[in-house]
């Protein structure tokens, strides 16, 4: 089997902890579950000298409904989870499933149930980006002697593009944008908040504006306030795969059917999640009628640039958008779309 | 009958369950060292210079080898010795391995694997079999029937033209099944080492104990009784593990320079580059039918894209073009086969060896001649079903067929009178069958010897040790074994011991591949019991007075039928024979029967039996998006009898797992670079995440109808059940596809993407159909012409060819020389 690189490991009590040992450490990297980066250190995409788990902080692992986490302010009516919450943890919180649909949908989607039993939210957030090109072991890289995002200097997926065009691929980070929350970030000396919007790049390799000292500590879902959201994922089965394109969308909606504000963000059609504000602005202040879903989606899918680094052929998925798109937004109106949820995830959601 | 069909425990689950089961790569041997390989980053080169010491400088490594190592080369079949354990002077696919280094841990050797510097000098790439046909050099082996195509074969049963000439109707058609791989769950894995008299022990996980034992003894030029193979338990198998290869011959090189006990464990992406699994097959369907549905003649065309080696692929040709003649009457059929190399790992056999594409074209056309026709696909299918005991016209012999029985249950379970053409749009049924081989006719190798042996050791206790080379690679072999003795033994399973699949301890039996282990081990198992029996019920006999054929074994006891009060316990019963005749021990042995072809080429499709099938899907297409989902498949099986319907369900039912993958995702597929910046040629996704398999979640239902009618040529009637089972699935989703939305993919993976590009189509007012547009030319050799049963032939090919035969007697094992040599007596030929 491929084995695991050498590294020193540490396992740090609290978050200062953790932050002061990552400004001492150059080349020192988190681990907050290890799903994605254990394996991929051991196809050598990752080679850090020093690993800081999280598992042991105690304080990255609640969900708490108007607490403060690292100084971040105090508001009752927010809900704020640990990063370092297990997706399992999350799919079981009543007050996930029941109040912010999306992020729930997105986590109880995340790979397998083993995975997430490991996996946490922040891990998920912080996802390395994917590509075919990318995510392959030493020997196979070698083979196309490597890519930009790791010890090349071409993308393979358009060599002429300067940039990395590996994708964004989390599920949850979708469904937060939709959600408008927000995130703590904390380094050994600072700490700071920031919409989930503004911790992405659209840059296969610089995709996060964290910074490699900082520990993401929490996420901060805003009052619920009548929106309602809900998440759609794209992958060939019905458990297992990463998203191949996904629609997180949220919506206001009055009791007389209108819609007074809205947000509708596609997954896993760039280096970073895109939030699509015209297919929003167009459902504001309408009713959601079959028309005004077939426009939105048109205007949602449009800036879905996917391409052929992932499962499935590039032009079905920019197709598909439209459908997912679709499938989301009649499910924010109340449409009964169980049967099509169940073929499309292979699950009850 | 009191074990053979009831369902059953299989006698392994419980340490499979419990974890004990121990694989090849749990084995840990003290003062073992770890090997890996390192394969090429080229597509297809020369390899100009190998320099390794820096590598054997590394701290920690033991050992490094190279091709230097391993002048002599091997392969499974005789005519296709084409394989060095690394790599001599030429690599020809991006993985083919090069030098070996044995370290103190695997992290060691993977670091020192970086240390050796290869220098290789690029050849041309051949990515695409039309590519191997219109370029013959540089050639990817010095050997073949031309330039890159390493097999063409033409075989003609009768006159084809006249049979179109009579025919109300011909249909043409061409299809595309895409490569795919067996996907095990444990990767191969292999320990070598000298047990303590200096000879060699290889434990593997192997589904061929038999024939690595001979490739060994070849390829490292030792005697075959100084070594020993052990096939440890294998997690999966399914035709991938029945090769011999690299890895095991380098550890065991590396154990013998060593003396020390040497593993590999090789990682996912090594299994995909092994490989050996469905050849990718462009192919051409030609029918002529009457009005009624009857067929008058088929001509046939295949193109194999083979991959960088041999293989089983000579095999692998032939059986494009085998079996289309046991499931239909077709009195007239052509088929002519052609097998490529190309820079990518080796196709071979995987479950339903070479038979899957072409009876996925098959059943395709048979749908499109139903709606031509207008006659229901049953109704079409159950007025051509083959008649029992018939010779066809490739000289196979269908014994008993309950193909039709098939197809009248799984139409009723299904209710299709009630759903085909019925459904609303989107959602639609579709209906194939297919026959497998219960056992090879012939092996892999020119011998007259059987093909499975079982050797019974009867202790005082009542215990019974059960010997066979047979290998339990999950399809539950040991379980058949024992279930055989037991039931004619009249004891528990529990009573039993196997010990199987170790070339010193077990007689031979060819290994667990092209599902002829419980026919052939089987009829075996009960000669050797029945033997033990009969000297049991001599001794018992005396004993009780009573005569010997009024003694009944069963309950653990042996008693007089007409008094079951008058009798003794086995325990007894063998302490009474053993007293008798000395120290009780018999064996048992089966031979195939002979074939009826004795033509060149003959020798593949011949089998004691074929087992049948008869499968309906029901398919869930979303129009918009094309997605589609296969909520459920109900099958039938003509399994004869059912040893055990435990297994034999979980055959059927894993048989529709793997069909269900590889007519909806599982493609072996390849990527080039911009040929300006890079010759790369690599596998896409050789990974169990993105080389896209079911989950469970992804599973149908699935309702199994089995049909029981035993076969007087299986143990207790048994046939196969291993890989039969597979084959209609895949055609059946495309034709349920073609109900569900009026489209046709004519090619697998069937997936959203294709669906919606037929809809298009359709909507666009053109053919509704995703699949290949045309079949190439070739320049086929003459067809060797062999008249059938029903024109006065013999089996023998007609005197014109002879020639052609005659020169090329030697060059081939796989069903040609063997089966020339077999059927065709000395006089003949000369």
């Amino acid at each position: 089997m491929m084995r695991l690189p050498c590294f020193r490991f540490h396992a740090p009590r609290t978050v200062r902890e953790a932050a002061e040992l990552l400004a001492s450490t150059p080349g020192a990297m988190l681990v907050a579950g290890g799903t994605d980066l254990l394996p991929n250190m051991k196809r050598r995409q990752q080679v850090p000298g020093t690993l800081v788990g999280l598992r042991r902080v105690a304080e990255l692992r609640t969900i708490t409904r108007g607490a403060t986490l690292s100084g971040s302010p105090a508001n009752d009516d927010e809900l704020t989870i640990g990063a370092g919450v297990t997706l399992t943890e999350l799919v079981r919180d009543g007050r996930i499933r029941q109040g912010y649909g999306a992020l729930w949908q997105a986590a109880a989607q995340i790979a397998t149930p083993h995975l997430r039993n490991m996996g946490t939210l922040g891990g998920n957030l912080c996802l390395d980006t994917r590509c075919n090109y990318y995510d392959q072991n030493y020997e196979w890289r070698k083979a196309i002697d490597f890519c930009m995002k790791k010890d090349g200097g071409t993308c393979w997926v358009a060599t002429s593009s300067p940039t990395c065009l590996a994708v964004s691929s989390t599920d949850t980070a979708p469904a937060l944008l939709a959600l408008g929350a927000r995130v703590t970030i904390v380094s050994a000396d600072a700490s700071r908040q920031l919409a989930v919007s503004d911790l992405y790049r659209n840059d296969g390799i610089h995709y996060l504006t964290k910074q490699p000292a900082e520990v993401l500590t929490a996420v901060h879902l805003p009052p619920l306030d009548g929106w309602r959201s809900t998440y759609w994922k794209l992958r060939r089965r019905g458990s297992f795969d990463f998203p191949v394109l996904s629609v997180a969308a949220a919506a206001k909606i009055r009791a007389d059917g209108t819609v007074e504000a809205a947000r509708i963000v596609l997954g896993a059609v760039a280096s970073r999640p895109i939030e699509v504000p015209a297919a929003a602005a167009a459902l504001a202040g309408r009713r959601i009628t079959d028309e005004l879903i077939a426009t939105a989606a048109t205007l949602a899918a449009r800036p879905a640039k996917p391409m052929d680094n992932t499962d499935f052929t590039l032009l079905w998925r920019k197709r598909v958008t439209r459908d997912f798109v679709t499938y989301a937004l009649r499910e924010l109106r109340g449409d009964d779309v169980r049967e099509l949820r169940h073929r499309v995830s292979r699950m009850l959601l | 009958m009191k074990i053979i069909g009831a369902p059953r425990r299989r006698v392994d689950g419980r340490a499979k369950v419990t974890g004990q089961t121990r694989f090849a790569d749990d084995l840990m041997l003290p003062r073992m060292v770890h090997c890996k390989l390192l394969r090429s980053t080229i597509p297809h080169a020369r390899v100009v210079r190998v320099d390794v010491s820096r590598a054997l400088a590394h701290p920690g490594v033991h050992l490094v080898l190279t091709g230097r190592d391993f002048p002599v080369s091997y392969g499974i079949l005789p005519v296709s010795q084409d394989e060095h354990a690394l790599a001599i002077d030429r690599v020809r696919f991006v993985g083919d391995p090069v030098a070996a280094v044995v370290a103190r841990d695997e992290l060691t050797a993977f670091e020192a694997l970086d240390l050796i510097d290869v220098e290789y000098e690029p050849l041309r790439t051949f990515s695409d079999p039309e590519e191997s046909l219109a370029c013959p050099e540089p050639r990817i082996h010095e050997y073949g029937d031309a330039g890159n195509i390493h097999k063409l074969v033409s075989l003609r049963f009768g006159d084809v033209d006249q049979a179109f000439a009579d025919a109300d109707r011909v249909f043409e058609d061409t299809f595309f099944y895409q490569g795919n791989t067996h996907l095990p769950i444990e990767q191969h894995a292999a320990v070598a080492a000298r047990d303590p008299d200096g000879k060699l022990v290889l434990w593997s996980s192997t589904q061929t104990p038999h024939y690595v034992h001979r490739a060994l003894a070849k390829a490292l030029a030792m005697p075959a009784a100084h070594i020993r193979v052990i096939a440890t338990p294998n997690g999966g198998g399914f035709g991938g593990k029945s090769d011999p290869f690299n890895h095991e011959v380098v550890v065991a090189k590396a154990a013998l320079l060593l003396d020390r006990p040497v593993k590999i464990c090789l990682t996912r992406e090594e299994v995909f580059h092994c490989h050996r699994g469905r050849h990718p097959v462009l192919m051409q369907f030609k029918t002529g039918v009457k009005r009624d549905g009857t067929i008058t003649g088929m001509h046939v065309m295949t193109l194999l894209d083979g991959g960088a080696y041999g293989s089983y692929g000579v095999a692998s040709t032939f059986y494009t073009g085998a079996l289309q003649t046991v499931t239909y009457h077709i009195p007239a059929y052509h088929f002519q086969g052609c097998r490529v190399f190309t820079n990518k790992p080796p196709c071979g056999p995987k479950r339903g060896h070479g038979t899957p594409q072409s009876r996925f074209g098959q059943e395709i056309q048979l749908d499109k001649i139903a709606e031509g026709l207008s006659i229901d696909p049953a109704e079409l299918r159950l007025r051509i079903v083959e008649q029992p005991d018939t010779l066809t016209a490739n000289y196979l012999r269908v014994g008993t067929i309950g193909l039709a029985e098939c197809i009248r249950r799984v139409t009723h379970i299904a209710d299709w009178a009630n759903t085909f053409g019925k459904l609303p749009l989107g959602r639609g049924v579709g209906l194939a069958c297919s026959s497998y081989l219960s056992g090879a006719g012939l092996a892999i190798y020119w011998n007259d010897m059987p093909h499975s042996g079982v050797q019974l050791k009867l202790d005082r206790s009542g215990g019974v040790t059960a010997f066979c080379g047979a290998t339990e690679i999950g399809q539950g072999s040991d379980d058949v074994l024992v279930g055989c003795v037991a039931e004619v033994l009249g004891i528990e399973p529990i009573d039993i011991r196997a010990v199987t699949g170790d070339t010193d301890l077990t007689p031979v039996d060819l290994g667990s591949y092209s599902s002829r282990v419980t026919l052939m081990m089987g009829n075996a198992a009960i000669q050797a019991a029945e033997r033990a029996r009969d000297l049991l019920a001599g001794a018992v006999s005396r004993k009780l007075t009573v005569p010997k054929d009024r003694l009944v074994f069963a309950d653990r006891r042996v008693f007089d039928a007409g008094d079951p009060a008058a009798g003794v316990s086995f325990a007894e019963a063998v302490c009474l024979a053993e007293t008798m005749h000395g120290t009780i021990g018999t064996t048992g042995s089966y031979t195939p029967p002979r074939s009826a072809a004795r033509f060149k080429g003959g020798g593949v499709g011949p089998s004691p039996t074929y087992s049948y099938s008869a499968a309906i899907v029901e398919v869930d297409v979303d129009v918009s998006s094309g997605w589609i989902h296969v909520p459920r498949v109900w099958i039938a099986h003509d399994i004869g009898r059912s040893l055990n319907p435990t297994l034999v369900r979980g055959q059927v039912e894993g048989s529709v797992y793997m069909a269900v993958g590889e007519a909806l995702m599982e493609e072996q597929i390849f990527r080039r670079l911009p040929a300006r910046l890079s010759h790369a040629l690599v596998h896409k996704f050789p990974s169990m995440l993105e080389y896209k398999s079911p989950t469970t979640l992804d599973m149908p239902e699935v309702i199994t109808e089995l049909v029981e009618n035993p076969d007087p040529r299986g143990p207790f009637g048994a046939k196969e059940v291993g890989q039969g089972p597979l084959l209609p699935v895949m055609p059946a989703v495309a034709n349920a596809v073609y109900d569900a939305i009026g489209v046709r993919i004519d090619e697998v993976p069937i997936t959203p993407e294709k669906i919606l590009r037929a809809l298009d189509a359709k909507a666009a007012g053109k053919a509704p159909r995703v699949g290949p547009a045309r079949f190439p030319d070739i320049s086929w050799p003459e067809p060797l012409d062999v008249p059938p049963p029903w024109k006065s032939g013999d089996g023998k090919a007609e005197v014109r060819s002879r020639k052609s035969e005659v020169g090329s007697e030697r060059s081939e094992v796989v069903g040609t020389d063997a089966g020339a040599r077999r059927l065709q007596p000395s006089g003949d030929r000369s």
